[in-house]
């Protein structure tokens, strides 16, 4: 790990009545994609807002490079929000024009075209543009003056599978030049593909941090099965295994399988409709707090 | 149906209600009217005839004339300022007193005629002085005060309302990531918002000033001058309302609050000449008060940059109080 490009030290936010941040702390290495993971409302847009400079935090600070946020940090930030509208009547090229005149450095706009894959659409005026093609504008636009870190807020949120597919195939390219990412997401198969490193936020706190094969090797010793709750009698609910009901099915985590299957069997439990598969982060998720990240 | 209909109703009428800015621009802006039209036009029935005293009515008092109803006595302090009034038919008589008081009458003027009728009647002894001069035409006076109102609207409307609806749709959100500063985003919208202004307002100029055969007594420069200087100051008052507020019909309760009065009272359709002291006084303060006035001097009288220089240097100061004010409240997002 290289030295860390942003820290976050104890950040507070407090609204009337809530705390949306409870002393988040935590660094991010240069060159890696950082996840911050979490349900709604857990505080990854407060987060990553304040981390961007455009909310302040009730307590805390943020430091770029070991500085607090500035004019350095703000022309080498590349930001891509939830939801942003752009001018009205302008093509792709000229909104992309627009923000480039606003930083000192940076790409080529035919370059950042072609790299968002753009080109076909240059002289589209931008209000024409689908759900996933604005996306990958508004991403161009956080590529403008090539920053050496982006913060991706929900990127994919809104999109269908096959344009997600297609954004996350881009976030690659772009994390193949070695670029700082934050990202926060509800996706987690989004940030199993994209993120070096996460932290899984819930109620304005950090639950959990690290790489996610790290965090899965800490938490989960061996497979999950999972049953559809009706194929599980309430009597073999209380059967002496480590298990998690959510309302449509119950998860067995296990590091023995042969011996978990007898005693399902024993205890007459059908397992025409079981899978066996790895924990992923969804699963992590559920096990550190006891609900499922998009509830 | 009705329900339905209900239910929307319902929903939008607690939105109007709890929108508590809006609610009180909307009750705050017709009580304004009826009390600022009750005192602009209200009072005492308006004097038929206008008359300059040279050296003011005080050191006249003992003149019968200066008893007849109906007639404004104005206090003149030159003999040169009150003849270019008379000629002008800004005024309709011009008298110095004394024994026997002297009068200059415009004979191109039938109100002229009357009040020397008046005059003579109290003291037949007053020695006539002619002079003659066109009054000037209502078109032409009319003609910067529809230039001048179309600015304002301009001014206040196309900026407001533009910079309401990018902090609405989450666009100044985004800016405000970029190192652009408030200052910078503000400066732009009215350099933008004044390029506009002045093409438009050249053309109108040039088409209206051809069909109604107008010509500028003044320089057409000194003109140019004054219209950016103009706008310039309206565009930043319109900064200042935008700079914080995120709902629509407040924003337009506030430009309304402001741009009627600047409609009634900037002189756009009549002069305020004969309006109480407080009126003129807040009219004054008004920007677009201003640049008509100083319109009118150079185009319908020839008036050089010295004579209108405090109103260039008012429209300065004004525009950099409100742009720096604009800045410092401004607001990126909701």
């Amino acid at each position: 790990m290289t030295s860390p490009i942003l820290e976050v030290r104890d950040l507070v936010k407090q609204y009337p009545g809530v705390t949306a941040l409870d002393s988040i702390s935590f660094s991010v290495p240069e060159g890696v994609c950082f996840g911050l993971l979490g349900p709604n409302g857990a505080g990854k847009t407060t987060t990553i807002e304040i981390m961007e400079g455009i909310l302040t935090p009730s307590s805390g600070e943020v430091r770029y490079r070991g500085e607090p946020l500035g004019s350095r940090f703000r022309e080498e930030a590349g930001i891509l929000f939830q939801a942003t509208a752009l001018q009205n009547f302008l093509t792709v090229r000229q909104s992309l024009a627009m923000f480039r005149g606003l930083y000192a450095h940076g790409r080529d706009i035919d370059e950042l075209l072609k790299l968002c894959s753009l080109e076909a659409l240059a002289e589209r005026d931008n209000r024409k543009l689908s759900g996933g093609q604005l996306q990958r504008l508004l991403l161009a636009i956080a590529l403008v003056n090539d920053p050496a870190v982006l913060f991706l807020d929900e990127p994919t949120t809104g999109l269908d599978p096959q344009a997600r597919r297609n954004f996350w195939s881009l976030v690659r390219a772009i994390k193949a030049q070695r670029k700082t990412m934050i990202l926060t997401t509800h996706y987690m198969e989004e940030a199993e593909i994209l993120c070096d490193v996460i932290a899984i936020v819930d109620r304005g706190r950090i639950i959990a941090q690290g790489t996610p094969a790290a965090l899965l090797r800490e938490h989960f010793a061996a497979v999950l099965l999972e049953l559809p709750r009706a194929d599980v009698p309430a009597a073999a609910r209380t059967l002496p295994l480590q298990m998690i009901e959510s309302e449509a099915r119950i998860e067995i985590t296990t590091d023995d399988l042969d011996a978990t299957l007898r005693t399902l069997l024993e205890a007459e439990v059908p397992l025409r409709n079981l899978r066996i598969r790895p924990p992923n982060l969804e699963d992590l998720f559920l096990e550190l707090t006891g609900r499922e990240l998009r509830a | 149906m009705i329900r339905r209909l209900l239910s929307v109703w319902h929903a939008r009428n607690l939105e109007f209600v709890r929108d508590r800015g809006t609610l009180v621009f909307t009750l705050l802006l017709p009580v304004s009217i009826i009390i600022g039209m009750g005192f602009i036009f209200g009072g005492p029935p308006r004097p038929l005839f206008k008359v300059g005293v040279i050296g003011g009515t005080a050191a006249a008092h003992g003149d019968t004339f200066l008893h007849t109803q109906y007639v404004q006595f104005i206090d003149i302090q030159s003999a040169a300022a009150g003849l270019h009034a008379v000629r002008r038919q800004r005024i309709d008589l011009l008298l110095a007193p004394g024994r026997p008081p002297r009068y200059w009458v415009n004979t191109d003027s039938p109100k002229g005629y009357i009040t020397e009728k008046l005059l003579l009647a109290a003291d037949p002894g007053a020695q006539r002085a002619p002079v003659s001069g066109h009054a000037v035409r209502y078109l032409d006076w009319l003609f910067p005060g529809i230039l001048g109102m179309n600015m304002m609207f301009s001014c206040l409307f196309g900026v407001g309302y533009v910079v309401l609806r990018y902090r609405q749709s989450g666009f100044l959100k985004r800016l405000n990531a970029t190192p652009l500063t408030a200052l910078e985003f503000l400066s732009a919208q009215v350099l933008s918002r004044l390029t506009i202004i002045v093409l438009i307002t050249t053309v109108l100029y040039l088409a209206v000033g051809a069909m109604i055969h107008f010509h500028s007594a003044g320089s057409l420069a000194l003109l140019l001058l004054l219209t950016v200087l103009g706008a310039l100051s309206m565009i930043a008052l319109g900064l200042t309302i935008a700079a914080r507020f995120a709902s629509e019909e407040l924003v337009n309760g506030i430009l309304n609050l402001l741009t009627w009065p600047m409609m009634l009272l900037s002189g756009v359709w009549f002069s305020l000449a004969g309006s109480p002291k407080w009126v003129r006084w807040v009219a004054d303060a008004l920007p677009l008060t201003q640049l008509l006035h100083a319109a009118r001097e150079v185009m319908l009288y020839g008036a050089g940059i010295g004579t209108i220089a405090p109103t260039l240097l008012y429209l300065g100061v004004v525009t950099v109080v409100f742009l720096a004010f604009g800045a410092w409240s401004f607001k990126w997002r909701i």
